[in-house]
C-alpha cells in the first residue's frame, strides 16, 4: 500500500499538524519507509488469535459514583494560555 | 571515601546512617558537579532550592532517626515526569513554560521516601526515540568517548539525560521510563544499569503519556542493589492509575542474595540477528558463561515471534501516542501558536501543533493517525495487536517451560555518534530496539546490566528479561551477573 501526497495531506489534516505543500512528497516518503517495514505484519498467521487489549490480566477498580474532586477552577486554568472570566478562550467557532 | 557525588545509592544511605556525611553535603557536591557538566547538556531543569531544601528536611530526619528508604539520597527526574510548580515538558516545545499544579505519583513515592530532587532530566521528545537528539533542549552528551576521539556520542534515549547524568556522577541516581526500550538502552550505552518493572508495578500517574498501553517508568543507578532501592521507593498501587497493580511490593534488595543455583536461564535463538557485531555475540557468549559458573542452567528457547516486535511497536505506539497528545491543542496549557487575522480554531490546532511537536513526533503522530483511520484500523492497527497477542504468548510458552529468566544482549551496538544517523531512514533508528522492546510488548520485567567494553573503550550491556511480577527473581539474577562481569570502568572526565 503506497501513500501519495494527496494521503499525506489529509492525514495531516486528520491529525491536525499544518504541512506546507512542499514537505508534502518527503512526507510521503518517510510514511512509505515506515509502513513498509510494517507490512512485515503481514507474514504472520493471526487466525483465531485475539487482539490484546490488556497485556497483564486485570478487572478494572469501582469505587462509588461520588464527586472526589473539584473546586480546583483557579488551579485547572493556570496553564492555560488564554484565560478569560474563568474559561479558556479560544478564536471564534461560531459564526 | 570516593567524592560524594560518585557514590552509590547504598554506599550513601549507609554512609548518611553512619554519621560520615549529610544530605546537604551530598546534594552539595552533586549540585557543584551538575554545575560543571553543562557540556554534557543531561539537566535541563535545575532545581537547587528545593534539593537544599529537602536535603535540610532529610538531615533532620536522619538525626531523628526516622529515615525512611532513600532519605537524603540526591537524585534526577526525567523531563517527563510532572513535578509540582517545576517545568516538565518532555522534551518538547509544545508544553513550554507548563508548571504542573500536582506531582507525579512516581515522583512523589520518591519525594515521601526521603530522596532530593535535583533537578529536571533531558530526553527525546515525548520519549519518541533512541538517541536524545529529538529533544526541544538539543542533545544530551554521552560521558563515555571512543578512546581518545573527541566526537560526541549518544547516551541512547529516549532517557539520555538520565543515563549521562548517572554515568557521569552528576547525581546518584535517576528515574527514566521506558516504552520500547528507553531506560535499557540508554543505560548499556552508558554502563549504567536500568530495569523496566512489569507493565503496572508503577503507577503512570502525573508521567506524561506516551503509548499507555506500554509505558513504565523504573530507576537507572550505577549498580543493582542500587535498581532494587530505588524500585522498591517508586513502586506500589495507585489508585489514580487503574492499570496499577494492587499487588504487595517484595523487598526487592533482600533479594540480593547471589544464590542462582539450578535457575534456568533461556537463551533465544532468534536473539541472534544477522549483521550482528562479534563483540555483542562475544559479550553474550561471555554472559552465558557467568551464568553457569554460578551455577545456573542454560536452556536454548525459541521466541519465534520475535521479528514481528518492532513492526506491530510501530503501529500500536505511534497509534497511542496519535490518541494521547491529541490533548496539545494550545487550549489548556503549554504552547499557542500566533494566530494571523481570520484564523479559527482549526487553524489554531494545525499551527500550534506544527509549531510545538518536532519532526519524529509529527511522524508517529501522522503515522498513528493513519493506521487508526477508517479503512485501515483492521489492517493494521488490529493485526498488529494480534502479533502483540502472539510476541507474549512467545514468553508464556516458555516461562511455561521452567524458564526463570532470559538472556540476551541490550542493544545490538554500542553508543553511536551524535548526527551519524540523522541522514539514515526513520527505521535505521527503530533498530536500536530490536532487543528491548518485545518486553513491552509481552508487559514483563527487563533490566541491563554493564558487561564489558568494546573495542573502542565503550560499555555494552546484556540484559536480562524475567517473569510478570518477578522483578525480586530478576534482580537476584541480574546482581549475580554485575558481580560476575565486574565492570567497574567509569568514562575519563572531559566536560
Amino acid at each position: 500500500m503506497s501513500i501519495d501526497e494527496s494521503t499525506a495531506a489529509r492525514v495531516a489534516k486528520l491529525a491536525r499538524i499544518k504541512v506546507e505543500p512542499e514537505a508534502l512528497p518527503a512526507l510521503a516518503g518517510e510514511f512509505n519507509t515506515i509502513l513498509g517495514f510494517i507490512e512485515q505484519l503481514n507474514e504472520v498467521d493471526i487466525d483465531g488469535v485475539e487482539p490484546m487489549t490488556s497485556v497483564t490480566p486485570q478487572v478494572l477498580k469501582r469505587r462509588a459514583d461520588v464527586v472526589t474532586d473539584g473546586d480546583q477552577q483557579a488551579k485547572v486554568l493556570s496553564n492555560a494560555p488564554d484565560a478569560r472570566e474563568g474559561f479558556f478562550a479560544v478564536p471564534k467557532v461560531v459564526e | 571515601m570516593s567524592k560524594l557525588n560518585e557514590l552509590t545509592l547504598s554506599a550513601a544511605r549507609d554512609a548518611l546512617r553512619a554519621g560520615e556525611t549529610t544530605s546537604k553535603e551530598l546534594t552539595e557536591a552533586c549540585l557543584g558537579a551538575i554545575e560543571g557538566a553543562g557540556a554534557l547538556n543531561a539537566f535541563v531543569h535545575h532545581t537547587p532550592e528545593i534539593a537544599l531544601e529537602r536535603a535540610a528536611a532529610a538531615d533532620a530526619r536522619l538525626a531523628n532517626g526516622d529515615a525512611p528508604a532513600m532519605c537524603g539520597l540526591p537524585i534526577g527526574i526525567k523531563d517527563l515526569f510532572c513535578t509540582k510548580g517545576v517545568a516538565s515538558q518532555a522534551g518538547s516545545r509544545i508544553l513550554e513554560g507548563f508548571l504542573p499544579e500536582y506531582e507525579s505519583t512516581v515522583s512523589q513515592n520518591l519525594a515521601d521516601a526521603g530522596a532530593v530532587m535535583l533537578g529536571k532530566l533531558n530526553m527525546d521528545e515525548f520519549a519518541m526515540g533512541s538517541s536524545n537528539e529529538t529533544s526541544t533542549y538539543g542533545n544530551a552528551v554521552n560521558p563515555w568517548r571512543r578512546g581518545n576521539d573527541d566526537a560526541q556520542l549518544t547516551p541512547g534515549g529516549s532517557s539520555g539525560g538520565s543515563a549521562s547524568a548517572v554515568a557521569a556522577d552528576l547525581c546518584l541516581a535517576a528515574t527514566g521510563t521506558d516504552t520500547g526500550g528507553s531506560i535499557r538502552q540508554p543505560a548499556a550505552f552508558t554502563g549504567t544499569v536500568g530495569i523496566k518493572p512489569t507493565y503496572g508495578r508503577c503507577s503512570r500517574w502525573g508521567i506524561v503519556a506516551f503509548a499507555s498501553s506500554l509505558d513504565q517508568a523504573g530507576p537507572m543507578t550505577k549498580s543493582v542493589r542500587d535498581a532494587a532501592i530505588m524500585l522498591e521507593a517508586m513502586c506500589g498501587h495507585d489508585p489514580k492509575d487503574s492499570t496499577s497493580a494492587d499487588l504487595p511490593v517484595p523487598n526487592f534488595e533482600a533479594a540480593l542474595n547471589g544464590d542462582i543455583k539450578g535457575k534456568k536461564i533461556g537463551i533465544p535463538k532468534e536473539y541472534r540477528m544477522d549483521g550482528m557485531p562479534e563483540e555483542i555475540e562475544t559479550l553474550w557468549q561471555d554472559g552465558i558463561a557467568m551464568m553457569k559458573d554460578a551455577g545456573a542452567e542454560i536452556v536454548d528457547i525459541s521466541l519465534p515471534h520475535t521479528k514481528y516486535a518492532l513492526p506491530a511497536y510501530y503501529v500500536i505506539a505511534p497509534a497511542e501516542a496519535s490518541s494521547n497528545l491529541a490533548r496539545y491543542d494550545g487550549v489548556r496549557y503549554g504552547h499557542r501558536a500566533k494566530l494571523d487575522q481570520g484564523d479559527g480554531i482549526t487553524e489554531m490546532y494545525e499551527k500550534t501543533r506544527a509549531e510545538g511537536f518536532g519532526d519524529e513526533v509529527k511522524r508517529r503522530v501522522m503515522i498513528g493517525t493513519y493506521v487508526l483511520s477508517a479503512g485501515f484500523y483492521d489492517a493494521y492497527y488490529n493485526r498488529a495487536r494480534r502479533v502483540r497477542t502472539l510476541i507474549k504468548r512467545d514468553f508464556e510458552q516458555v516461562f511455561a517451560q521452567g524458564i526463570d529468566a532470559i538472556l540476551t544482549p541490550a542493544t545490538p551496538s554500542a553508543a553511536f555518534g551524535l548526527g551519524e544517523m540523522t541522514d539514515a531512514d526513520p527505521v535505521a533508528m527503530y533498530l536500536n530496539d530490536v532487543f528491548t522492546v518485545t518486553v513491552n510488548l509481552a508487559g514483563l520485567p527487563g533490566i541491563a546490566v554493564p558487561a564489558g567494553l568494546d573495542k573502542q573503550g565503550l560499555p555494552l550491556g546484556l540484559q536480562l528479561i524475567g517473569q510478570p511480577w518477578a522483578e525480586a527473581d530478576l534482580l537476584c539474577v541480574a546482581h549475580v551477573l554485575e558481580q560476575a562481569a565486574g565492570f567497574v570502568a567509569k568514562p575519563a572526565k572531559w566536560w
